[in-house]
């Protein structure tokens, strides 16, 4: 299999990027009554400058050319500081093609600020607390998301599905593991 | 992509030039000016340092660290002849433990500040502090235990302070396969009665409930005071690979317990007395020392002998806060793998229990119907809740562990009304009195697990830290970040009026009942008995009495029994000698503390004052001459003699 995540971005160009996207945060916000908020822009875990630790299941997100929808959707929800927490984490990451296979439209109305919330809610129906590889998730029989709902696990030949996606590839990350998958999950209701 | 990096630079410029007035005014907020006192204390836990911190509030200034369940070298605590009682159990002398919740002693639900207790997790026991000397005073080791982390919360009327197990273990321990856990482990439910007056410590009685994990505990209060209400996980009751088998319910349980009913029955001859062996320990303030006593036996309660007393609430997703607001009406779950809080109804529990609206047992004990106790749910609060603390003015705050940051909701309407973030990963909060009926709702303090680039690095372990937040305004305000010592894992604050009169300032030298107090310079003299000596010593400003000793033999063991003359505040002294396997002793005014010295060498070896305590401080010294063991010198002992 091709190797899904490619790592191209040099790392200042990440550091950019993640000011641009606390910068703008910020300014959604009412800043006139906090202190913490005026300094925000060069505070968070996510922009602590460490190269040598491993890199948290953001970094890779980031770093990954096949996940710029998961990664624009999870900056409108504002989880990037909950995705490079101690954690442990475990993200199943639909690929940009997975996003694409969404009815047409899906993607650009989940993207609008009146649907932050839906958006958050299917964004943490992708994660769970927990660290585990491929082969390990074949014991279980369901996960508990952080939706607060949860999704099955089953096991075809060589294949794992979690909530009916198929695990295409796995990186472990410094605060957790993310799954590549091939579909999103959406919440039954 | 270079433009986009350099406009985003820009930006960041123009809120820098904010940030100054901003600032500004958080620091007037945490200013505590040369010479002024903090508003509030704060009692912080150590976590692994085993110990209990003080801080003020709002500097998060660093008072004192009051050794508990760890050895101490600057205090010499656990060193010293008078301490080493303190840390024994019945697995022997024990230096160091895990110290979590620290909770101060309550009148009619209110703060009363006459003690704080806490307890120690890893080999299970609870501690008492006694706030007029900031010692601790009392230990008492919990039987039938296992990280005793569901403790040390008292009741309205400090009538207990309660201890639950974390691990549920085999009861009476015993040799038998670990697989075999499920229906055979026990989860002690341990309520230590204290008596009013000095705070004794005693087990009144162990509630042997079912084999899961209890994790944390509060009391109710008001209309809810009789009754405690216990977290639990892993109702599963695995026993391997916790991480995921003890997460497949999707509900685990608050467990309420009617504990005055069950005090009923127990005062009527109810329980099974069962053989037991555990410590309780206890500092005596007059004779400057501990004694402990092994106990040899523990009542026991079976929660099925006592109908009405003890009910399971659904609560989802392993809760690990277990918090009543002050009215008493609202237990909140915290469910640690969840997004929502569970906000349950004391009204309502009460209700379904008279109605038995009940959905099944678990070990005969009737578990309640989710729907008929729930008060409501705070939706997608964060993730990952941990604890909730109360400002008296109707709102929670709750910290999020895994989305870290704390949450302000209202506690009738579960509206999530703002929310902060923490630097970084916030365990437990806390506000002054907010686990009682009369919180002092003007500050949060969150404690940190992560701080990573918060200060100056210090190589790869770097200082935890707590944060304080203004909560006075509708929107908290990040104020201040102060460092900690060890890990800030729980603590309990509470306005320093309320304690600050009765700080002790010195120890009464004509109540120094101290079996080997000199009390006279007179009295001073060097006593030998085989091997062993005994140097009765005093010391003042600036001399020790007496400063030379002769007559001392290779083999001899050396206690140095030396009492402080100064009945001044804040004139401490401290011995040390050269070669003592042991540390310093740091001798309060009008106090008597005790070192072991075991010569190897022929010579002549001094001592000294380790304690600045005066201007002549470096000329607080003196001099031991060691002989060899076949030596005939015979004792002598002076001051100022040539």
């Amino acid at each position: 299999m091709k190797a899904i995540i490619k790592f191209f971005l040099l790392t200042i160009l990440i550091a950019g990027i993640s000011a641009c996207r606390n910068s703008s945060e910020a300014e959604e916000e009412d800043i006139s009554a906090s202190t913490e908020q005026a300094s925000e822009e060069r505070q968070g875990q996510a922009f602590v400058k460490d190269d040598v630790s491993e890199p948290t299941v953001l970094d890779i997100a980031i770093q990954s050319e096949d996940h710029s929808t998961l990664v624009a959707a999870v900056q409108t929800a504002e989880l990037e500081n909950a995705l490079v927490n101690a954690g442990p984490l475990m993200v199943f990451a639909p690929t940009d093609e997975a996003f694409e296979a969404l009815p047409e439209g899906t993607v650009d109305d989940l993207l609008k600020p009146e649907n932050k919330n839906k958006l958050s809610l299917i964004l943490k129906h992708h994660v769970t607390p927990g660290k585990y590889d491929k082969e390990f998730l074949k014991k279980f029989k369901k996960l508990g998301q952080a939706s607060d709902l949860s999704v099955p696990v089953e096991v075809k030949g060589e294949d794992v599905y979690v909530g009916g996606a198929k695990i295409i590839a796995s990186v472990p990350a410094g605060n957790g593991i993310v799954h590549v998958v091939d579909k999103v999950i959406i919440p039954e209701n | 992509m270079s433009a986009t990096f350099i406009s985003c630079n820009n930006s960041e410029n123009s809120k820098n030039g904010d940030r100054g007035a901003l600032a500004s005014s958080a620091a007037e907020k945490t200013y505590v000016a040369p010479g002024e006192h903090d508003e509030f204390y704060a009692f912080i836990s150590g976590g692994f340092s085993g110990q209990l911190s003080v801080y003020g509030l709002p500097s998060g200034r660093l008072l004192k660290v009051i050794p508990v369940f760890s050895q101490d070298a600057e205090k010499a605590w656990g060193y010293n002849e008078e301490t080493k009682p303190m840390l024994n159990t019945s697995h022997g002398f024990i230096p160091w433990d895990d110290a979590h919740h620290p909770d101060i002693s309550q009148t009619a639900g209110k703060l009363d500040g006459r003690w704080v207790f806490i307890n120690g997790n890893n080999t299970p026991r609870i501690a008492k502090i006694d706030l007029t000397t900031f010692e601790t005073t009392e230990i008492i080791e919990v039987p039938n235990s296992a990280g005793n982390h569901s403790s040390s919360f008292v009741t309205e009327n400090t009538e207990y302070v309660v201890a639950g197990t974390r691990f549920s273990v085999p009861v009476p321990q015993r040799d038998m396969p670990i697989n075999e856990y499920k229906g055979n482990f026990k989860g002690a439910l341990t309520f230590i009665s204290v008596e009013p007056e000095e705070g004794h410590m005693d087990i009144k009685f162990q509630l042997m409930m079912p084999g899961f994990d209890y994790d944390l505990a509060h009391p109710g209060r008001g209309k809810s005071h009789g009754w405690f209400f216990f977290s639990t996980y892993n109702t599963e009751e695995a026993n391997t690979l916790m991480e995921v088998n003890s997460s497949q319910n999707d509900k685990d349980f608050i467990a309420a317990v009617n504990w005055k009913k069950i005090e009923e029955y127990v005062n009527n001859g109810g329980g099974k007395k069962v053989p037991a062996n555990y410590a309780h320990n206890i500092y005596d303030e007059e004779t400057h020392t501990a004694t402990s006593t092994m106990k040899k036996e523990v009542l026991t309660v079976d929660p099925l002998e006592v109908p009405g007393a003890v009910f399971l609430l659904p609560t989802p997703k392993s809760p690990h806060g277990c918090d009543v607001d002050p009215t008493g009406e609202y237990i909140i779950g915290n469910g640690k793998l969840s997004a929502d809080l569970t906000v349950h109804s004391y009204s309502k529990m009460i209700d379904a229990i008279e109605n038995e609206k009940f959905d099944g047992d678990a070990y005969g004990i009737p578990i309640l119907k989710f729907e008929d106790v729930l008060a409501g749910t705070v939706k997608q609060a964060g993730l990952g809740p941990l604890h909730t603390e109360f400002d008296g003015k109707g709102n929670g705050y709750t910290s999020f562990f895994i989305s870290s940051e704390v949450v302000k909701w209202n506690v009738e309407t579960q509206e999530v009304i703002d929310r902060k973030p923490s630097y970084y990963s916030v365990g437990h909060v806390m506000i002054p009195g907010g686990n009682s009926a009369e919180p002092f709702g003007k500050y949060v303090v969150s404690m940190n697990k992560i701080t990573k680039d918060r200060y100056l690095p210090t190589g790869p372990e770097v200082t935890h830290s707590a944060q304080l937040y203004d909560i006075s305004g509708e929107k908290m305000e990040l104020l201040l970040d102060f460092p900690t010592i060890g890990e800030p894992h729980y603590a309990a604050g509470i306005p320093a009026d309320i304690i600050k009169p009765n700080s002790k300032k010195i120890y009464k030298l004509d109540e120094n009942k101290h079996e080997h107090a000199t009390l006279s310079n007179g009295d001073a003299r060097v006593e030998r008995d085989g091997n062993e000596v005994h140097v009765y010593m005093t010391m003042i400003r600036s001399h020790f009495t007496p400063d030379n000793i002769e007559g001392i033999k290779v083999g001899d063991k050396v206690y140095f029994h030396v009492t402080n003359h100064e009945q001044d505040y804040d004139v401490p002294h401290g011995i040390s000698m050269i070669g003592a396997n042991t540390s310093e002793l740091l001798i309060m005014p009008g106090q008597t503390e005790t070192f072991v010295w075991e010569p190897k060498q022929p010579g002549v070896w001094p001592f000294y004052c380790t304690d600045f305590c005066s201007a002549l401080h470096q000329e607080m010294q003196g001099y031991v001459r060691v002989s060899p063991a076949d030596s005939n010198i015979e004792l002598s002992w002076s001051l100022g003699e040539d």
